[in-house]
């Protein structure tokens, strides 16, 4: 299992990113706020991805808030790739063939 | 036998990997490269978060026809060998090496990827190499450089880091440069890569932009980098032979055809013969013709 235990932030608030912030979460489990220009849109399909790559790094417990600007999924992907990696303070992702 | 259709190298457009956005649209300008950066445009606090957009953009974006080049990193440092790590799975079409000073480099980068490549069971070789030469280490050993692996397609003049090592700065007519470009040009030209030269800063600049694009041209570099989308037109227009280029080539080919017919040994057009540099120059001209869309290179067995 993967540990947030600080909070930190990747992406921004430019057109077509994303601004995803991770902070421990104790004992409150995992809870997103989504905040999103197409959220009526693309809501759920925000925090399938979200969650599909929390999933990825076994996070059960953060607080993740999303303020999405339009980005695509793999921004998205990436930006809470990174955010994770950097509250986590993981220095050897295993990077993924296809 | 029809020659295997040239890939033009007339763009690599820089698309920072601190812009989702840019990448995003980096398409519809058509260039004929995109060249996603880790390097120089990735402040240090960033190359983790742009290694992982640039990633997962490769993994998912369809670029097309477009060739994928990723700037990593120098890989002699920690930063570029994680670059390493993440771009090769990802795929790209080549990976650019900064700061390339001699053979040495270009080994060490190409041990990283194919043992990387095995790893994941990609195909040795698969992933090309391209390689910037910005100080005159580099510039002096652009012949060991250019021979130094069959996986290196090109070789790129990078002027910024090129003039300040040189103690000077760059001017309209670059001068400062004329050295650099035609070592980097003949070393090129001698094992038969891609010669692609150096960013023009100054995007508010039109007039000496296409004097600099024009001059490297006649030098005889197949492309330039860009930093801005307005600058792909003006290059691609001066890289397109001109309706006089291609008629010459037309009535060359047409010349060799009519010499073969009549089995003669000598062939003429208006009167001069053509010899074997000019029959090398006329097919260059259609097969740039046929990529631009202009004509259909075939007809002419090109």
């Amino acid at each position: 299992m993967c540990q947030i235990t600080k909070k930190s932030y990747a992406g921004s608030l430019e057109s077509s990113d994303v601004l995803v912030q991770i902070s421990p979460n104790p004992g409150k489990g995992l809870e997103i706020d989504l905040k999103s220009t197409v959220k009526r849109q693309f809501g759920n399909a925000i925090l399938a991805t979200v969650n599909d790559v929390l999933r990825e790094f076994d996070i059960t417990e953060a607080f993740v808030s999303i303020d999405d600007k339009g980005a695509l999924d793999c921004t998205i992907r990436a930006r809470v790739s990174a955010a994770v990696c950097r509250a986590a303070a993981l220095t050897d992702y295993h990077w993924k063939v296809g | 036998m029809v020659a295997e259709k040239i890939k033009l190298r007339r763009t690599m457009m820089y698309v920072s990997g601190s812009s989702p956005a840019n990448i995003a649209q980096a398409t519809i300008y058509g260039a004929d490269s995109l060249m996603f950066d880790l390097e120089d445009s990735v402040s240090v606090n960033e190359k983790d978060a742009a290694r992982f957009v640039i990633y997962h953009a490769l993994k998912t974006i369809d670029f097309g026809d477009t060739e994928t080049v990723v700037r990593i990193n120098a890989i002699n440092t920690e930063t570029g060998r994680q670059d390493l790590e993440a771009i090769v799975r990802a795929k790209p079409d080549v990976i650019r090496l900064p700061k390339t000073s001699c053979a040495q480099d270009v080994w060490d980068a190409e041990a990283m990827i194919a043992k990387i490549e095995r790893n994941i069971g990609f195909e040795e070789g698969t992933i090309k190499l391209m390689a910037a030469l910005e100080d005159p280490s580099g510039i002096l050993n652009a012949r060991e450089i250019a021979k130094s692996s069959k996986r290196l397609i090109g070789m790129a003049i990078g002027a910024e880091d090129f003039v300040t090592s040189m103690k000077t700065t760059r001017s309209p007519l670059g001068v400062e440069l004329a050295t650099a470009r035609g070592l980097l040009l003949m070393a090129c030209r001698e094992v038969g890569i891609y010669a692609l030269d150096t960013v023009y800063s100054d995007i508010n600049n039109d007039e000496g932009f296409l004097e600099e694009v024009k001059l490297i041209k006649q030098l005889g570099f197949d492309g330039k980098s860009c930093i801005h989308p307005r600058q792909i037109k003006p290059i691609h227009q001066v890289f397109t032979p001109t309706i006089k280029e291609i008629d010459y080539a037309i009535r060359t080919f047409g010349a060799i055809q009519e010499a073969e017919e009549k089995h003669s040994g000598v062939i003429a057009l208006n009167g001069k013969m053509i010899d074997l540099p000019m029959v090398e120059r006329a097919r260059r001209v259609i097969r740039l013709a046929d990529a631009a869309g202009i004509l259909d290179g075939g007809a002419y067995g090109c």
